[in-house]
């Protein structure tokens, strides 16, 4: 008799201790959707502008009440041009980097190179030289060379942005692949260079997305290489496309922010498709 | 034999010949630049004779870069306090267990996936005087009815650029943060709690002492790439008003590209590497220590 009233009551504490948990969980959510709506505010601040025509002088409303694309129109015609721009040099820059770092890469983490650490330690020390003062350098020697105002020039620029990082992250990967599978490939007739192109890059797949991934936002985000590099509008990528609109005397903000908006959507799109390699670069990198 | 060794260099060298050619060479030539003597003609000439330390004393003589050096470190210092608190604070609330935790943390990351230009381009509209709409939003709640000056007044301009890096820090700081905090075995709290530690007892004798290394790489790596920040603030003030928030960074783009005397850019340059590598030795030896530990 005892026994069940006990039990009773340890069940009722029970249940009770459960539900405080539930609420507790869903004031939690409720605390977590408040950051996130206070952290995320300019990013809806600058839909909802891109979104209302006729926001040149006066702000914008808090709810966009008559939606309309015409800003976006007007964005992509003056700066249609400068996202092509943006995408040429960001998708060279990521060959260019993952060309480089694959075969480094490898060749640090197995060949076991005289050398080959100091390599690896200059690699992490680049990180902390500034983009500035590479530009002020680069530029004389651009300009020798013919590079200032050209897409090679700008893409092998930006490629600096992620190839030590694609190198490090890669390495730390590659250090793992056993080398009796490249050996055993080797016993078959394929020579050092078809073995890493048949065997290494396939194993390395995951670790090429992220490194590429990343090569392609530090790209797409460049904004000191295109500033210093380019003397004429031949080669303007959107960030230096934005730059020089709110340069001149400010007209049309809600051009202005459709432009970021269409700026901002690679990494929407890629934080949405390849969370997990984004995920796994920040945690495997940390080195941005 | 000797092949062979040719052929594994091979896979080496193309790096090894752009990391030398993308940093090598700017470095040793920005030192070369700072004692030579550039002009707009120069790049017609293609003459820029050697002037011994004539750019360094120039520099030094600027009032401009005592102001800038010290903006630098208070919008260094400042960033990465913010950035670093607010972090760490909400790397421990989503440690906690509750529903759309994991999918909140991955959209939170998007201000730092956005390129730098662009948010400080949205930030620019956000905190303007008259139309902003962070001071309607004060001017709403009755916080401040005249308006903050945020980006017009030479008092205030350099503490929103602070505020606005420290927006974009906040994710990075976060994810890392939250990583280290998942390290730390579970054991050890579940000892704390059966001591009776308060939570705030917990936190800096458990939480803070283990995650130590976490929190030294995450302020060296915000030091570094801080201290060189040009993007933000040429986008939301470019440098103004009355060079209020000229750094290093923008002074030398400014005597650089904008006064084409690129001698005496190579010297505030250089003074910034300077910095940057006192650095760059306490981060590898941090790297070194967690290599040791076997990350």
């Amino acid at each position: 008799m005892s026994g069940t009233v006990t039990s009773g009551h340890r069940e009722r504490g029970r249940e009770r201790g459960r539900e405080r948990g539930r609420a507790r969980r869903a004031w939690n959510t409720a605390a977590a959707l408040l950051i996130l709506a206070v952290m995320l505010f300019p990013v809806y601040w600058m839909i909802s502008t891109a979104l209302q025509p006729h926001t040149s002088i006066a702000s914008a409303d808090l709810i966009p009440t008559s939606a309309s694309f015409e800003n976006f129109s007007h964005a992509l015609d003056t700066q249609g041009g400068s996202l092509v721009t943006s995408l040429v040099v960001s998708l060279g820059a990521v060959a260019v980097c993952l060309a480089l770092a694959a075969p480094a890469a490898y060749g640090l983490a197995h060949f076991g190179l005289r050398g080959g650490g100091a390599i690896v330690f200059s690699t992490l020390i680049t990180q902390m030289v500034p983009g500035i003062v590479v530009a002020n350098a680069l530029y004389s020697a651009y300009a020798e060379l013919g590079l200032v105002n050209s897409y090679l020039g700008l893409i092998l620029a930006d490629a600096s942005l992620g190839l030590p990082f694609a190198i490090v992250l890669l390495r730390a990967f590659m250090v793992s692949i056993p080398t009796e599978v490249v050996e055993a490939a080797m016993v078959d007739g394929a020579n050092r260079f078809t073995a890493f192109v048949r065997i290494v890059l396939p194993m390395s797949r995951n670790a090429l997305i992220t490194s590429g991934l990343f090569a392609f936002l530090f790209a797409w985000a460049d904004f000191i290489f295109a500033l210093t590099l380019n003397t004429t509008d031949d080669v303007r990528p959107v960030t230096l496309g934005i730059y020089q609109f709110i340069g001149a005397h400010v007209s049309d903000w809600g051009a202005v922010m459709a432009t970021a908006v269409l700026s901002a959507i690679p990494a929407a799109i890629l934080l949405v498709v390849a969370q997990k390699y984004i995920a796994a670069g920040i945690a495997g990198g940390s080195l941005k | 034999m000797r092949s062979r060794r040719l052929t594994r260099w091979l896979f080496v060298a193309p790096a090894l010949a752009y990391l030398l050619a993308f940093f090598g060479y700017p470095l040793v030539r920005n030192v070369v630049m700072s004692f030579q003597e550039f002009t707009p003609r120069t790049y017609f000439t293609g003459e820029a004779p050697f002037n011994g330390l004539d750019n360094w004393r120039r520099v030094f003589d600027n009032d401009l870069f005592g102001d800038a050096l010290w903006q630098t470190i208070l919008f260094t210092v400042g960033s990465l306090a913010g950035q670093f608190t607010l972090g760490l604070a909400l790397a421990v609330f989503f440690s906690r267990r509750f529903r759309l935790s994991g999918f909140v943390r991955a959209i939170l990351l998007l201000p730092w996936l956005v390129p730098m230009v662009v948010s400080a381009v949205v930030w620019r509209r956000i905190m303007d005087e008259d139309h902003g709409v962070l001071n309607s939003f004060l001017g709403t709640v009755g916080l401040s009815s005249d308006g903050v000056p945020w980006l017009s007044s030479p008092s205030v301009a350099l503490l929103s650029a602070i505020l606005v890096n420290i927006w974009i820090g906040i994710p990075f700081n976060m994810v890392i943060l939250y990583g280290g905090l998942q390290e730390i075995p579970r054991e050890l709290y579940e000892a704390a709690a059966l001591d009776g530690a308060s939570p705030w007892r917990t936190f800096r004798s458990v939480t803070l002492p283990l995650l130590r290394p976490v929190v030294t790489v995450v302020l060296v790596l915000g030091f570094m790439s801080t201290i060189k920040i040009l993007d933000l603030i040429l986008a939301l003030t470019g440098g103004g008003p009355a060079d209020s928030t000229q750094t290093l960074g923008t002074l030398t783009y400014q005597l650089s590209f904008l006064q084409l005397d690129f001698g005496q850019g190579a010297v505030v340059g250089n003074v910034l590497i300077l910095i940057s590598a006192v650095f760059a030795v306490l981060y590898l030896r941090v790297n070194r220590a967690d290599l040791r530990a076997g990350k």
